[in-house]
């Protein structure tokens, strides 16, 4: 069961926007979690530390809110593993190659208008509707 | 001061980090079933996920117009921005590898990490094989840079094939 949540969703996204706004303004840095994590695991060092903290600040932020607002955190049970393996390596696989994710691209690309972040968006996104479609009600799996 | 500038630099990362966070967790983004309830159009669609992308693009477009008339951002002398603006083969393939991952389990990179944060057991199984997947990109990448253009390789190996 779905439920349309409008309002958490804008706010939601603006904080994104906002975090994604702040990063851009104070390092002049790209807030795309996929090249900042692979970043994290080769380069120099002063390049590691603004990643790590990124990200030690994104795992942060998550947590906190859930704790500190009493959200019980979402959990899926039953969802195949073989599954969640694929899914991973795909989008490990595939966001180094396209040099970005829904972040880096979706996000960050957009707002700078780039033409190689829309196609990139309009390409993942268009897949990942054809590709639950497939898996929901095609194959029936993953519900 | 300049000494001073990586520990800013760093606190600043943090804090972006953290906001982040909370908006994945405020929007949701960090329920692989919302995720898939947006993705699902056949099924029974949440729109909320529309509603999270485009408040994050919005409000981005309209600050990143502002921020980067600066000659340079508050703590660094340059920004740091894409160069390449090429739509390539090796773009929209990448993309397509993605865009199945993503619609598969419902996870993209942020919240992946966010949910190794709070424990999701589904997290510990995707995050390796994220760092896998780009591990092998990176390979490949490795591979191939060194050689200089010499003999033209695979292509014209599937040209002969064809021909026989």
């Amino acid at each position: 069961m779905n439920h349309f949540t409008p309002v958490s969703a804008l706010v939601g996204g603006l904080l994104i926007g906002l975090a994604a706004s702040v990063l851009l303004w104070l390092n002049g840095r790209i807030a795309g979690v996929s090249g900042i994590l692979f970043g994290l695991l080769s380069g120099s060092w002063p390049e590691r530390a603004w990643r790590a903290l990124f990200v030690l600040g994104l795992v942060l932020g998550t947590a906190g809110y859930l704790i500190l607002t009493g959200t019980p955190a979402p959990v899926r049970h039953g969802f195949p593993v073989p599954l969640l393996l694929l899914a991973g390596f795909l989008t490990g696989f595939g966001t180094a190659r396209a040099n970005g994710c829904t972040s880096g691209h979706g996000v960050c690309g957009l707002a700078r208008l780039s033409l190689r972040s829309l196609a990139a968006t309009g390409t993942f996104l268009a897949v990942a509707l054809l590709t639950t479609f497939l898996v929901r009600h095609v194959a029936g799996l993953g519900t | 001061m300049s000494r001073a500038k990586p520990v800013l630099q760093g606190l600043a990362s943090l804090l972006a980090g953290v906001v982040f966070g909370v908006g994945l967790a405020v929007s949701q983004m960090i329920d692989p079933n919302k995720v898939l309830g947006f993705l699902d159009l056949a099924g029974d669609w949440d729109a909320s996920l529309l509603l999270v992308l485009g408040g994050a693009v919005c409000l981005s477009t309209v600050l990143f117009r502002v921020l980067l008339r600066r000659p340079a951002p508050v703590l660094d002398d340059h920004f740091h921005l894409p160069t390449s603006s090429v739509i390539d083969a090796r773009l929209l393939t990448g993309s397509v590898l993605f865009g199945i991952g993503w619609g598969l389990a419902g996870y993209c990179p942020g919240p992946v990490l966010a949910s190794v944060g709070f424990g999701n057991a589904e997290a510990l199984w995707v995050l390796p094989a994220i760092l896998l997947g780009a591990g092998l990109q990176r390979w490949l990448d490795q591979r191939q840079a060194p050689k200089p253009t010499a003999v033209d390789p695979p292509d014209s190996l599937d040209e002969f094939v064809i021909k026989n």
